[in-house]
């Protein structure tokens, strides 16, 4: 059956923010949706949160709607736009519980809206345990043998039939809260007991643990005429027992012979068929017991994943483009396979190359968190790399983290290696390090249940470096030495480190022996057929695969692995440069190391890099390319920290110059700048000892901001207020960071305003594209801060200055794109913090509030056209007001006090719009998923919270209050016993907690779901925001309809803080 | 064992082009025809299957031997591929089902290997330049020697038009002991994989297996209720008399042809098969049912196709059509139960999905009355 007639207007859910387990991956699934449905003639509705996506810009969809992904606004969206269908499996787990309310409450079949792609059953029986269970024994295909209980004896009696350990998952807990492994009857005794307390129904399910076995992944398709094909097969580097998000993870399968994947295959495609998945992709996840084969079916997704995105990837098959198509009707032979044109979707992609994934944490931003892995996902972002080779393809993921994973290793004793096999992000290398002493593959499997062929392969790159360091110096080495070195996937800063000479000199030697990479091609055939999509990667072998062209090129750096701090924002504006640049008649080349963005599409750019974004890396990529230009200011700190060093190895960067860029980040540069430009900034310096320290505080005067140089990010950076304060944050810093950094002092403006700016300059004209107002005063990060856009609380002078000063500083620095500048504002005053001329976090969500694609006009601006040009001279005031709110991921990292705090830490964000201010702070927490009350019992714990508690008693709100002394009374009481404020938490006998004070009850608000907000101006924003939704309610507006009108109506002077 | 100074190999092509690499499995020196297979999965099958005989094959996948060799993997009782040629072998097997490491099995079985090559380089040559013979050498090489084995290529024995059925065949009939009352089903082995004899029983076959220049009246003096044609190594124009006894049994007995067994049956109606540039093999090749529209992923390995229109009379129609490249993959006769594919719906390696090809025969067997009950085949005999 080819498409569809009867259907034409789809409506497709995004899936909300950025948060840990559902991130980047779904903007390119649902990117690719859109493109795909709406290249065949059906006109798309989309629905996201998130504006830092590709997937929200005006031009992806039809009709597209920031708004919060709830039942009601998308009832709203329905009324208003009508489809005809609803596609659930693109937006993740969030897209798929929106599309089973909307059926459970009627809302679907009362507009007449279709399911496609996955209908109601499918999605029931894919996630309820019981009906899989059920589906799977009719099947006859093992699970995890499990028994919901609700006493420990009847617990007890359970795992004396399934051994140790068990599995304990609490029932209706969020995030597996209380869950958790038992090795013996002791544990088993304490999580039960654990568990049962805090699930709602006093239920938990004991399941066997399958610990130890291997873990596979399968991608699945099927079409409406059943024809059921396999994408990939992934293989877990770490066996059952770390999530699979958490896993390092191989394509395709290793360690399995054909006639046991080929049952796992066949499994794959009963089970898609007995779920009823109609059209689509599923992911399948199996533990495979490594002594006898046997097979156990752990999950699936009826829907679009993480690992079919890296599927995708991984095998150049556009996974969510093809299921896309086949929920409207066509089938896997009607459509092609892009890549050979030739051929069909109906096949199952040959790889002819190792994929290595590799998962980025972010436990260092979460002091006192536990970073043991396990069940419950607590990567940030990804890297994948792919070589011809498992070690070649493991050495470049590794290299890709952009991490020194091997760092401090070497110090590390034996015992504090050992500590490390249980499973955590260090344990690679520590692997590594203990086969380096001479540990065995035997003992490691023995530790760690990892696959002795992946151990041997660690073994074989650790004998090689034995081998590196018995060969004479590198001056001697001949061709071939050089040429099996890289072939294994050495780095130059590998062998660098190895032989102890510099990595330049490295790469001088290397290139001196003509040993350069060649570059092969991702074409889902393993060569079989001719390929036409430029989909490259790095290897050193015979024959290089890139077609030349005599059109002029630019190279664009991604920005690697999505981590806190820099996120799918930056993949945004590198695709927008993308598009510019292609548009003005350039071919344009991607490298980028991250699997889970729209950038890494193959059909993106015009030629795609899945490569490390080291030096090494891309210059090799620069000079196989030979381009015009290099853009390195859109993807984030990642590239900018190679401006200067590519630019000195003659590669063209485009924009702003390194040099410039250096000047603005250093601080000294950067302070005489402003000095020299009469732009005032708080006091502050550099220390470099402890006695240092304590003058320089003493000369600025408390409060002051800490924080060492060169750590990103806003890492380890705090606010003291004392002598005995600073002591304490020197002491562990110095114990923390070995080697002793310098430490910045400034002068702390407490209670004042922050404000970030971004504007754009082509070196002659400079344009302010937005002064964006923290809602939460300054200190707070300003990632992790809610904004408003246009300001609510500046007045006019105070914006004229922040314009003037922005421009001049552009100017002075040389800017060519765009610049971010935050800013203090106290008492009228403006203090300049800082600059960096670059794309910043915020400019996806500016551009849609002013709507603008600035990251497009950087690019341009970089190829060198003038803002006269492009027609963008004058700041734009949007008619509508833009609220951010951050995303946090508190929910994760249990015993972590939710405080915000000048340390980044959100994942994501939400946006929410509306002609009201406190209106669009509403939309942007029920986008943020924070569902504010509208009625009910709010607790205020904190000083000075009168102005708030009489705005809710005002609105009818019971509130109770309590000062922040009190607070201590209410942490929990002896014996463990919760105190009386846990279990009023608990039990949810409040709907809101203001708790200013940060302390054990925000936790257990956390824990148990409950809105919690701990500054005192979010507090006023949300007591008026919820004022504002009760007397108005919600209206929805398409991107597509906002006008611009000339000026926005002045804010209520009620707004001020 | 240095993994940066491997023992030296070259791999020669009659077209003049010399890959260096490492030597392993076999040492010693081997010509063949270079063929590549894309199968992710399966080098032991692959390796063992009798169709390969003649052959150096390069698997496109790089790492080869990660899970070792196993007694129930083997698809007849010895490697008959010539030599073979990785990206990278592994150096240790891990597997529970694993019985030895693919160095020592090769080594037993003197099959040359060579590791270290760009393997995806010379699968774009065979691609472009079709397939070519070529040697592996294990040891230094240099100009002279190197022009010596282009030329021992060059003059090795081509494929095309030779009988290697006396090579693979069976020498003698054999049959499978059975504890079930199953219809009789004698298979002709022009070079069989194990597999179609399990899937033959499993379907609920008893199976007898002859070897390929067993005559008509032999096969019906074992009272077979059906006939099946087995897959084997290259030029379906080689056997000629095997031409002669599929079209003496044509129409007397329910009969299933598979490869080789597929294209004998064409070339006994009075068709024709044609040569591809480079084969197909693989285990992911899409192959749609024209029947019942379905599609399903097969595991193919041949290098010679049916050629459909130049079967005389319209006797037979295509049943499966490869969606790849339009060639044909199965037809059946219009009146009798006579089918044949040119895929490997027995798999081994690759996926099961045309596994029903064997009950449907299995049905037709069945339903079949004895060979007395048929009428004369009344096809057209080639002329």
């Amino acid at each position: 059956m080819p498409r569809r007639d009867d259907i034409k207007t789809i409506l497709i859910p995004g899936s909300g923010p950025i948060v840990i387990g559902q991130a980047a991956e779904f903007d390119y699934s649902g990117t690719q949706a859109c493109k795909a449905l709406r290249s065949v003639g059906y006109r798309v509705i989309l629905v996201n949160s998130n504006p830092a996506t590709i997937m929200t810009d005006p031009e992806v969809a039809d009709r597209t709607y920031i708004e919060p992904l709830t039942p009601e606004v998308l009832e709203r969206i329905i009324e208003a736009e009508r489809p005809d269908a609803l596609l659930p499996t693109l937006g993740g787990q969030t897209a798929l519980n929106l599309a089973k309310t909307l059926w459970e409450t009627g809302v679907l079949e009362r507009y007449g809206v279709e399911l496609i792609g996955a209908n109601y059953d499918a999605i029931q029986k894919g996630e309820d345990r019981q009906k899989f269970q059920e589906a799977m024994a009719n099947l006859g295909i093992a699970t995890p043998e499990g028994r919901m209980v609700s006493s420990v004896d009847e617990a007890l009696e359970f795992a004396q039939t399934i051994g140790y350990p068990a599995i304990i998952r609490p029932s209706y807990t969020l995030g597996g809260t209380g869950g958790g492994i038992a090795y013996d009857e002791r544990q088993f005794r304490e999580i039960v007991r654990q568990g049962l307390h805090d699930s709602p129904v006093n239920t938990v399910l004991v399941e066997q643990s399958v610990l130890g076995w291997k873990e596979y992944e399968l991608e699945v398709m099927r079409d409406s005429n059943d024809t059921v094909v396999i994408i990939c097969s992934i293989e877990n580097f770490d066996p059952m027992g770390v999530h699979t998000g958490d896993s390092i993870t191989v394509a395709p399968a290793q360690t399995i012979s054909d006639k046991e994947y080929q049952r796992l295959r066949n499994y794959s495609i009963d089970i898609i068929r007995e779920i009823g998945v109609d059209t689509g992709g599923s992911n399948i996840q199996f533990a495979v017991n490594p002594a006898n084969g046997q097979v156990i079916v752990i999950e699936m997704n009826p829907r679009v994943s993480r690992s079919s995105a890296l599927a995708s990837k991984a095998t150049g098959y556009p996974i969510a483009k093809v299921a896309a198509l086949l929920a409207v009707g066509f089938h896997l032979d009607e459509l092609p396979n892009d890549i050979t044109r030739e051929t069909k979707a109906a096949f199952e992609p040959a790889i002819d190359y190792v994929v290595t994934k590799i998962p980025r944490f972010a436990f260092e931003k979460f002091p006192g968190a536990n970073d043991t892995l396990g069940t419950q996902m607590h990567s940030v972002g990804e890297v994948m790399a792919i070589g011809r080779t498992f070690k070649e393809s493991l050495l470049k993921a590794m290299r890709s983290l952009e991490l020194d994973v091997r760092a401090g290793t070497g110090e590390l004793n034996l015992a504090q290696l050992e500590a490390r096999l249980t499973p955590q992000p260090a344990r690679l290398p520590a692997l590594l390090e203990l086969l380096r002493r001479g540990k065995s593959v035997q003992y490691l499997w023995e530790r760690t249940r990892i696959d002795p062929w992946f151990l041997n392969q660690l073994r074989e790159i650790v004998d090689v470096e034995a081998e590196i360091r018995d060969l004479p110096d590198p001056q001697r080495w001949n061709w071939e030495t050089w040429r099996e070195i890289k072939r294994i996937g050495f780095s130059d800063r590998d062998i660098a480190q190895i032989t102890g000479i510099d990595e330049k000199q490295v790469r001088e030697l290397r290139r001196q022996h003509h040993n350069a990479p060649v570059y092969k091609t991702v074409d889902t055939c393993a060569a079989e057929f001719e390929a036409y999509t430029p989909y490259h990667y790095s290897t050193y072998e015979w024959e290089d695969e890139v077609r030349d062209s005599d059109e002029p090129k630019v190279v664009i750096l991604g920005s690697g692995p999505n981590r806190i701090g820099q996120g799918v924002e930056f993949d945004y504006a590198t695709v927008h440069a993308v598009w510019a640049l292609d548009e003005i008649g350039y071919e344009t080349v991607m490298i980028n190391s991250n699997p889970e963005t729209v950038s890494t599409d193959y059909d993106t750019a015009d030629r795609l890099y899945f490569e490390p974004l080291t030096f090494e890396d891309v210059l090799n990529v620069i000079e196989r390319e030979q381009p015009q230009g290099v853009i390195v200011q859109l993807g984030g700190q990642t590239p900018l920290r190679l401006a200067r060093p590519l630019s000195e190895a003659g590669a063209p960067i485009w924009g702003t110059a390194a040099a410039a860029i250096h000047e603005a980040e250093d601080r000294d540069s950067f302070h005489s700048l402003c000095t020299r430009l009469g732009i005032p900034m708080p006091k502050g310096g550099v220390a470099s000892r402890p006695e240092e320290a304590q003058q320089l505080a003493n000369d600025i005067g408390y409060p002051v901001m800490v924080r060492p140089s060169y750590v990103l990010g806003g890492r380890a950076m705090m606010v003291v207020n004392s002598d005995e304060e600073l002591q304490a944050y020197l002491e562990q810093v110095y114990a923390e960071l070995p080697d002793e950094p310098t430490i910045l002092i400034d002068e702390f403006v407490a209670g004042a305003t922050e404000v970030d700016v971004d504007a754009l300059s082509d070196g002659t004209t400079t344009v302010v594209a937005g002064v964006m107002e923290h809602i939460e005063a300054a200190g707070i990060h300003s990632g992790d801060s809610a904004t408003i856009v246009p300001p609510v609380s500046l007045d006019d002078s105070v914006i004229a200055r922040i314009h003037d000063y922005t421009e001049r500083l552009a100017q002075a620095i040389g800017v060519r794109g765009l610049i971010n500048v935050q800013y203090v504002i106290k008492d009228g005053e403006v203090l300049v913090i800082e600059a960096n001329p670059r794309a910043s976090r915020t400019i996806p969500y500016l551009s849609k509030a002013i709507g603008h694609p600035l990251a497009k006009y950087a690019a341009l601006i970089a190829a060198g056209r003038t803002l006269a040009q492009i027609g963008f001279t004058e700041p734009v005031t949007p008619s509508l007001y833009s609220v951010k709110e951050a995303v946090l991921p508190f929910l994760k990292f249990p015993g972590v006090a939710p405080a915000l705090g000048p340390e980044m830490r959100s994942t994501g964000e939400s946006m929410g719009i509306d002609a009201d201010p406190y209106l669009a702070y509403y939309k942007a927490q029920l986008g943020a998923g924070v569902k504010l009350p509208l009625q009910g019992r709010v607790l205020l714990t904190g000083d000075d919270l009168q102005p708030v508690a009489s705005l809710f008693e005002e609105q009818g709100y019971e509130v109770v209050t309590r000062g922040a002394h009190e607070q201590h009374a209410a942490t929990p009481g002896a014996n463990g016993q919760p105190g009386p404020d846990e279990s009023d938490a608990r039990e949810a006998t409040f709907d809101l907690l203001v708790d200013t004070t940060v302390g054990p009850l925000a936790r257990l608000a956390v824990d148990a779901g409950i809105p919690l907000v701990t500054t005192r101006e979010a507090a006023l924003w949300t007591a008026r925001a919820l004022a504002a939704a009760r007397s108005h309610g919600l209206t929805v507006r398409a991107l597509q309809d906002a006008e611009v009108p000339d000026q926005v109506a002045q804010a209520t002077s009620s707004t001020r803080k | 064992m240095s993994l940066l100074n491997k023992p030296p190999a070259a791999l020669a092509l009659e077209d003049g082009t010399v890959y260096y690499g490492y030597a392993f499995g076999y040492r010693g020196k081997s010509v063949g025809e270079v063929v590549f297979n894309t199968s992710m999965t399966g080098y032991q099958e692959i390796l063992t299957d009798p169709s390969y005989n003649g052959q150096i094959v390069t698997m496109t996948y790089p790492q080869i031997g990660n899970y070792g060799v196993s007694v129930y993997d083997m698809e007849s009782n010895r490697p008959f591929a010539r030599g073979f040629i990785v990206r990278e072998f592994s150096r240790v097997a891990s597997n529970h089902r694993s019985n030895q490491d693919l160095q020592s099995f090769m080594e037993q079985h003197e099959i040359v290997g060579i590791e270290g090559i760009d393997t995806r380089a010379l699968t774009r040559r065979l691609r472009t330049g079709g397939v070519v013979k070529g040697v592996i050498y294990h040891g230094e090489t240099d100009d002279e020697l190197e022009a010596q084995l282009v030329r021992e290529a060059r003059e090795h024995e081509d494929i095309d038009g030779r009988d290697m059925t006396p090579e693979v065949s069976t020498p003698l009939p054999y049959a499978r002991p059975t504890f079930q009352e199953n219809p009789r089903v004698v298979i002709i082995d022009f070079g069989i994989k194990n597999s179609i004899v399990y899937k033959l029983e499993q379907a609920g076959a008893e199976v007898i297996v002859v070897p390929a220049k067993t005559t008509p009246a032999q096969i019906m003096a074992l009272n077979p209720y059906g006939l099946v044609l087995s897959n084997g190594p290259g030029d379906p124009s080689g056997p000629r008399y095997a031409h002669d006894t599929v079209w003496q049994l044509l129409g007397i007995l329910p009969t299933y042809g598979i490869c080789m067994g597929h294209q004998l049956l064409g070339l006994a109606v009075g068709g024709k098969t044609y040569k591809l540039k480079y084969g197909h093999r693989g285990a992911n090749t899409p192959v749609k049912n024209v029947i019942t529209g379905e599609v399903e992923m097969t595991s193919q390995n041949h290098n010679y196709v049916v050629d459909l229109d130049s079967i005389p009379g319209g006797q037979f129609q295509a049943t499966h059509v490869n969606l790849n490249d339009g060639t044909l993959e199965g037809m059946q006769h219009t009146r009798y139960p006579i089918f044949s594919v040119q895929y490997h719906p027995e798999a081994s390696p690759g996926p099961h999905d045309a596994n029903y090809l064997f009950r449907r025969f299995i049905e037709e067997v069945n339903a079949f009355e004895g060979a007395t009950a048929l009428p004369t085949m009344q096809a057209v005999k080639p002329g």
